[in-house]
């Protein structure tokens, strides 16, 4: 293993255990950069130790005993981290106590906001610099660093605790904490950051490994059999290669769907089990139509929103026809929420482009074009409207 | 640790608790040694604003009045362990209901 992936891996878990330490988020940072540096300056020389976990504790404690020695307000923390430091070392295992899950609940909690929820993540779980949250948010470093501060600042002043919910608390809770790592995902899946998709499906292998609950695995399913289809995407599901498409990824995914759909269901295993049947057909005709307007009728049920109500619309059509999905899209014009969301004219536009009324179809393509955020979006929108013009 | 419950009520909405929903709560939170102070304010019609300019002229006026659609009716101060421990006892205060809120409020504390 070389430097760089030790850090990966135990930095997010030191982190954890200094917080449950100390209850200071503040100066478990400071003292895991400490440690991070020591070893940084110690490894590449004598080499990286057999317990590298236990290493960075031992000296992450023994940076904190000599910061709160400069600080005479932590006197009192002092003498029983002393104590902890002079006892022996950490216990022999392969690795440290492991209290990551209380950090994510920490970083998730209810009372932040939900837009600092994945860039704490990010920063304590995953290891990234001010800096580089900043660029998977696509916020100025300076932005980023004062959100970051308030929410710690919260956390220390307003005591949110380190704790992982009971069971009870379990379903208002565990929503926030999923929500912040797909926030990850769908950041680095809209700016084509494959490295944060990546991120975030490592990040939900290390909450599925501590926390096997249905929903867990249908987010880390979902994200899979997303991800799976990365280096086709950019094209319509039926114009992309699925030679492309990442077979391992689809069959780890479709297991994990399946399990969070056993006994019960929850929003991201449903969205999860509609991507599988996507991945799962040979071709775009073969795709099971009927079982993924039957899931989509789930989800319209379990997590109501505009955005499902386009996507089932969508599906209709493909199972119904063109002119059964467009009357459903009419049907959501007044929507305030899809007046402005580009994918709603782009699906307009094409259910149009199906049923031969093509001037129509092309204005509904600029209209989407106008709307569309990134050029990326804005190319292909373009390749749909110049294949309908050049048709009619 | 400490936090101040602010209890709003929606001015615009007829509350469906009870008194009883309220001596249950407070006998609750006495119950549970939680609860340091408390008291509901009356009638937003009686509150008078004291002001004292640079000059040390005393300003006495009447009101405020609600602008707001939410009033403060009252408040609980209770003292426990963590930020988890006082959402609960907001959930269960009658005010967060019938389009109320409780606002949790963390107690100021300084090193001195």
């Amino acid at each position: 293993m070389n430097v760089e992936q030790v850090f990966r891996e135990e930095r997010g878990r030191l982190l954890a255990t200094l917080v449950k330490r100390f209850g200071d988020l503040d100066l478990a940072e400071e003292v895991t950069s400490d440690a991070v540096e020591a070893a940084l300056r110690h490894w590449p020389v004598d080499g990286v130790p057999d317990r590298p976990g236990a290493w960075l504790l031992t000296t992450a404690r023994r940076k904190a005993v000599d910061r709160l020695r400069r600080d005479r307000v932590h006197a009192a923390r002092l003498a029983i981290l002393q104590v902890e430091v002079d006892r022996a070392d950490p216990p022999v295992g392969d690795a440290l106590p492991d209290e990551r899950l209380e950090l994510f609940f920490t970083c998730a909690h209810p009372a932040l906001a939900e837009e600092d929820r994945g860039a704490l993540v990010l920063r304590c779980l995953a290891g990234f610099t001010t800096p580089e949250v900043a660029r998977a948010y696509l916020v100025p470093v300076t932005t980023m660093q004062q959100r970051i501060v308030r929410a710690k600042k919260k956390i220390s002043q307003a005591r949110i605790p380190f704790r992982v919910p009971d069971p009870h608390e379990l379903p208002e809770r565990l929503p926030g904490v999923l929500q912040a790592v797909y926030s990850i995902f769908t950041e680095g899946y809209a700016a084509r950051r494959d490295d944060l998709a990546d991120e975030a499906i490592r990040l939900a292998r290390i909450l599925h490994g501590l926390l096997p609950e249905r929903e867990v695995a249908g987010l880390l399913a979902l994200m899979l059999l997303l991800h799976a289809r990365r280096d086709a995407r950019g094209e319509l599901l039926e114009d992309q290669d699925r030679e492309l498409w990442d077979r391992d990824m689809i069959a780890e995914g479709t297991a994990l769907a399946e399990r969070a759909l056993t006994g019960g269901y929850g929003p991201y295993g449903v969205q999860a089990a509609i991507n599988a049947l996507h991945d799962e057909a040979p071709d775009f005709d073969s795709t099971d139509w009927t079982q993924i307007v039957a899931l989509y009728d789930v989800l319209a049920k379990l997590a109501p929103s505009p955005v499902v109500a386009l996507n089932r619309a969508a599906a209709i059509a493909m199972r119904d026809g063109a002119a059964a999905g467009l009357a459903l899209l009419d049907a959501l014009s007044g929507e305030p929420r899809l007046r402005d969301y580009h994918p709603y004219r782009a699906a307009r536009a094409d259910l149009l482009h199906r049923l031969g009324r093509d001037a129509e179809a092309a204005q509904a393509y600029r209209d989407a074009i106008a709307l569309a955020g990134t050029d990326s979006e804005q190319d292909f929108l373009r390749r749909r409207l110049a294949a309908v013009e050049g048709q009619s | 640790m400490k936090y101040m419950l602010l209890i709003y009520a929606a001015s615009d909405q007829q509350a469906t608790c009870t008194v009883e929903d309220w001596i249950a709560y407070e006998k609750e939170m006495k119950d549970a040694g939680v609860l340091v102070s408390g008291h509901s304010l009356a009638d937003l019609v009686t509150a008078t604003t004291v002001q004292v300019g640079p000059d040390g002229r005393r300003s006495v006026t009447d009101g405020p009045f609600a602008e707001t659609r939410e009033v403060l009716g009252g408040y609980d101060v209770i003292d426990v362990p963590d930020l988890d421990a006082a959402l609960e006892w907001a959930a269960k205060c009658p005010g967060s209901r019938d389009g109320g809120a409780v606002v949790v409020r963390p107690i100021a504390e300084f090193d001195f």
